[in-house]
């Protein structure tokens, strides 16, 4: 088959999808299946056989809305109705939905999230949501719309033909110039420029070179390249052929995590059905250019992320950090010129080349262009994937894209860069999202991780679990890494547990210093910035901690203690006693209050859960010695 | 063609040095001393793991001398407050991880972390939280090598030795972070590894991690 044959095969295929009287969509990426969109599957597609109905049932990646999953669109033109995208369709609601919608006429608005149009870019849009007035979505495009897993839907939706104006159309150099003209950073997190990056492993000499896509993404709370590889590939897939062209690498790599099965399983298909329409192999559009991809399975190192280590990884040594210079693209795998380049750069650079680098500019700010895509996590009302231009504030993105903060509490802070990055506060809402203000910030862009945090969490507690995090997953090479890291976990340990003394901000800060200078790799140079930050925005925090014994946020264990209100107990009522693991509840025999008794107290926290919220009589206490003082008010 | 030679001045005095080589080589052949624990010349790219060469190059700044090389008419300068400080930190971390058993220690006549201590005036830290203790067994099965991993600073230079210039690979590293450590294969005693016994890892041991009979 030719390109030709191919393309019109494809579109006539979408065509006949979109055009159908009916077609179902369900998100199925692993969020989704998290959510129960396999049983949802299964249920439509059971249904819909027992009815004796032929509806096209397409498997589709995710919209970045995990907030709603499992999520259905249904499409039914004779309704009148444009495409319905439907919340949370679990055995009720996916009955309901063939009984009323697919059987009848009634749309059940009551559950539907909104309708669905093609929107900027030809990218699927729900305008019923605030967050899609400042969305734009560029890597995310195809993201829950298409199969992921069929090549023509991706072809019908343009793709595969920018790679063939490039192949058969511009020199290496130009593509390279056009990335440049672009202002394309990257999108791993430091925000290097991927033209600078390209141009100089197209200028080493060395033969072959190599082009390595980075997904081990590792980030507590990040998820946006498992989303995109999930649910449209051939994006990704169609960069590295570019850039592959580029730098004048004939061979691929895509180094994932085997923790995302889903991705490997897409991906491999993705590689297949691509190879089988000769747009990967020998000789692709019969430019004289040949290309392959090879998908490594990391076996989940946070440090492989690193690119010497992940080079070091892929050769099948221990993922370890070296020093630089000589950088990859000097001297990477096997000690060839090798770029390293994550997965949303390389999807923007399908974009760039289907839109042209000129209106790619036009987006985002003059030093950041494009967009930046977010994996929004933690106290935030609708968890999921977002992408908006650069430059649009934290502020937008949290509380008009994420909703803001759920159950009426108030936001504190937000952790951004993942966990080498930072927690910024308040003051910093305003910021907008680029590599440049963030940096500022004392943050890092990083990868796109963005977790919320709201006034229960404590701030010491979080950089804690956060050094914890690379602690563990420092390599253990370096002498600052090793021994620095874990310098700094043990004193906020000891802080977090009332330990903490005089002096040890101080001590934090000097170390944090010395890290961020003496450590050999970035994951090292990093680290302290959790510390930093929280010590920057939340100081007074570190100092009740150690001056007060009192965690303000009430949440480390060793500084709070449980008490119940003796106005607000109810006699009557013995939730807390029947279910406290220690026994440490009493009733007074006289009025039959309960009492906690502190000492055998383990501060599980089950009393405030159980006792009734008219009650509310379990409250916490901080420093633990408030419970004397309550005490004896009482008596 | 290029020169073969570069020009450089370290600590004001002026140098004629082989294009190309580290700053540390140079240094040290030249008499200068650079605090260094992993550094062994040969290793290419250099490990770079101590963090203890600091030296402070002109215009740009602080830089690890056994990874730098040296630049014609490069300034290099190797006691300054800020390399000073750097040294000292990485060697107090190193110190308050390691099992200060010196009159036991079979190697404490030729210790390079009691030799940098002296040269830095550094002191085991008061001020830094105590690292856990580690336990791991001493292995002397072999018939002329010791290893004693409790005492190891995870250098490198025994993993580098044995597979770049012994050829034996007996040795390399395991787990990470904090849990790092020097291992035979699976764990192996080392009378039952390919150690022939030469002693090339004991000679590089900087502290008395590894040493002979």
């Amino acid at each position: 088959m030719n390109w030709e044959e191919i393309k019109s095969r494809a579109e006539a295929k979408w065509s006949a999808l979109e055009e159908a009287p009916l077609h179902i969509r369900i998100g199925t990426p692993t969020c989704g299946r998290a959510a129960g969109a396999l049983e949802t599957l299964r249920i439509f597609r059971e249904r819909l056989q027992r009815e004796g109905l032929d509806v096209p049932l397409t498997e589709v990646g995710c919209m970045g809305l995990c907030f709603a999953e499992p999520l259905v669109i249904i499409s039914k033109p004779e309704s009148g109705f444009p495409p319905i995208c439907y919340k949370n369709v679990r055995f009720d609601e996916a009955q309901k939905l063939i009984n009323d919608f697919i059987l009848g006429d009634d749309p059940c608005l009551e559950i539907a999230l909104g309708t669905v149009e093609l929107g900027q870019d030809d990218a699927p849009v729900i305008p019923e949501l605030e967050r899609f007035e400042i969305e734009r979505r560029l890597v995310l495009k195809n993201c829950g719309w298409i199969d992921p897993e069929d090549i023509d839907h991706y072809i019908a939706r343009g793709g595969y033909s920018a790679l063939r104006d490039v192949l058969l159309g511009k020199d290496p150099e130009q593509v390279i110039a056009e990335i440049g003209q672009a202002g394309l950073r990257g999108r791993g997190g430091a925000g290097f420029l991927t033209s600078r990056k390209w141009a100089s492993c197209r200028r080493q000499k060395s033969e072959p070179k190599y082009l390595i896509c980075n997904a081990d993404e590792g980030d507590p709370g990040a998820f946006m390249d498992r989303v995109v590889l999930e649910s449209d590939p051939h994006s990704v897939i169609e960069g590295m052929i570019i850039a592959g062209y580029a730098i004048g690498a004939a061979k691929g790599f895509i180094y994932t995590r085997m923790e995302y099965p889903l991705v490997i399983e897409r991906l491999q298909k993705a590689l297949e059905q691509a190879r089988a329409y000769g747009l990967l192999g020998e000789d692709i559009f019969g430019s004289g250019f040949s290309f392959d991809i090879e998908v490594i399975r990391g076996a989940g190192a946070f440090i492989c992320g690193e690119s010497t280590a992940m080079t070091y990884s892929i050769e099948g040594k221990r993922g370890m950090p070296r020093v630089r210079p000589p950088r990859s693209v000097e001297r990477g795998l096997w000690g060839q010129p090798t770029v390293v380049n994550n997965v949303k750069t390389l999807a923007l650079v399908t974009r760039i080349m289907e839109m042209g680098p000129d209106e790619f500019r036009e987006i985002g700010t003059r030093s950041s262009p494009g967009t930046a895509v977010f994996a929004l996590a933690g106290k935030v009302k609708q968890i999921g994937l977002c992408e908006v231009p650069m430059g649009t504030t934290l502020r937008q993105v949290i509380f008009e894209v994420g909703g803001g903060v759920p159950e009426g509490k108030e936001f504190k802070a937000v952790q951004i860069g993942g966990p080498a990055g930072g927690c910024v506060g308040e003051e910093a809402l305003d910021l907008p999202v680029d590599f440049d203000s963030f940096r500022a910030a004392g943050a890092i862009m990083g990868s796109g991780g963005m977790i919320v945090l709201d006034n229960s969490n404590c701030m010491v507690e979080t950089a804690r679990f956060f050094l914890d995090f690379l602690s563990r997953e420092d390599c253990g090479k370096c002498s600052f890494g090793r021994l620095g890291i874990k310098q700094l976990l043990m004193i906020l340990e000891d802080i977090t547990a009332g330990r903490g003394k005089e002096g040890d901000i101080e001590l934090l800060e000097g170390l944090c210093e010395d890290l961020l200078q003496g450590c050999l790799c970035n994951l090292g140079r990093t680290a302290p910035n959790p510390v930093l930050t929280t010590l920057r925005y939340f100081r007074s925090e570190y100092e009740a901690h150690i001056r007060e014994r009192r965690c303000p946020a009430l949440v480390c264990r060793d500084l709070i203690a449980y008490f119940i209100l003796p106005e607000k107990c109810e006699k009557g009522c013995d939730h807390c006693v029947l279910t406290c693991p220690t026994e440490a509840i009493v009733t007074d025999e006289r009025t039959r209050k309960k009492r906690i008794l502190q000492d055998k107290c383990v501060k599980c926290g089950t009393c405030l859960e159980v006792c009734p919220p008219e009650y509310s009589a379990v409250i916490k206490v901080s420093p633990p010695e408030k419970v004397k003082e309550l005490e004896s008010r009482e008596a | 063609m290029k020169r073969e030679y570069v020009d450089v001045t370290i600590d004001g005095r002026e140098i004629r040095a082989p294009r190309g080589e580290k700053i540390l080589w140079v240094a040290l052949e030249n008499g200068i001393e650079i605090p260094h624990l992993c550094a062994l010349k040969g290793q290419d790219p250099p490990w770079g793991g101590c963090r203890l060469c600091w030296v402070e190059v002109e215009g740009r700044g602080l830089v690890t001398a056994c990874t730098e090389p040296v630049r014609q008419g490069m300034v290099v300068h190797t006691d300054t407050p800020s390399v000073r400080r750097l040294q000292r930190r990485a060697l107090e971390l190193l110190l308050a991880d390691h099992p200060m058993d010196c009159k036991n220690c079979p190697k404490r006549d030729r210790c390079e972390l009691l030799k940098w201590m002296r040269f830095l005036k550094v002191k085991v830290p008061k001020d830094l939280r105590p690292f856990p203790e580690k336990r791991y067994p001493v292995d002397t099965s072999h018939p002329v090598l010791n290893f004693d991993p409790n005492k190891c600073i995870l250098c490198g230079r025994c993993v580098w030795i044995a597979k770049e210039v012994v050829g034996c690979g007996v040795f390399d590293f395991v787990w990470r972070g904090y849990d790092i450590r020097i291992s035979t294969f699976m764990g192996k005693p080392l009378k039952d590894t390919d150690c022939n016994g030469c002693l090339k890892c004991a000679e590089v041991c900087p502290v008395g991690a590894l040493w002979g009979k």
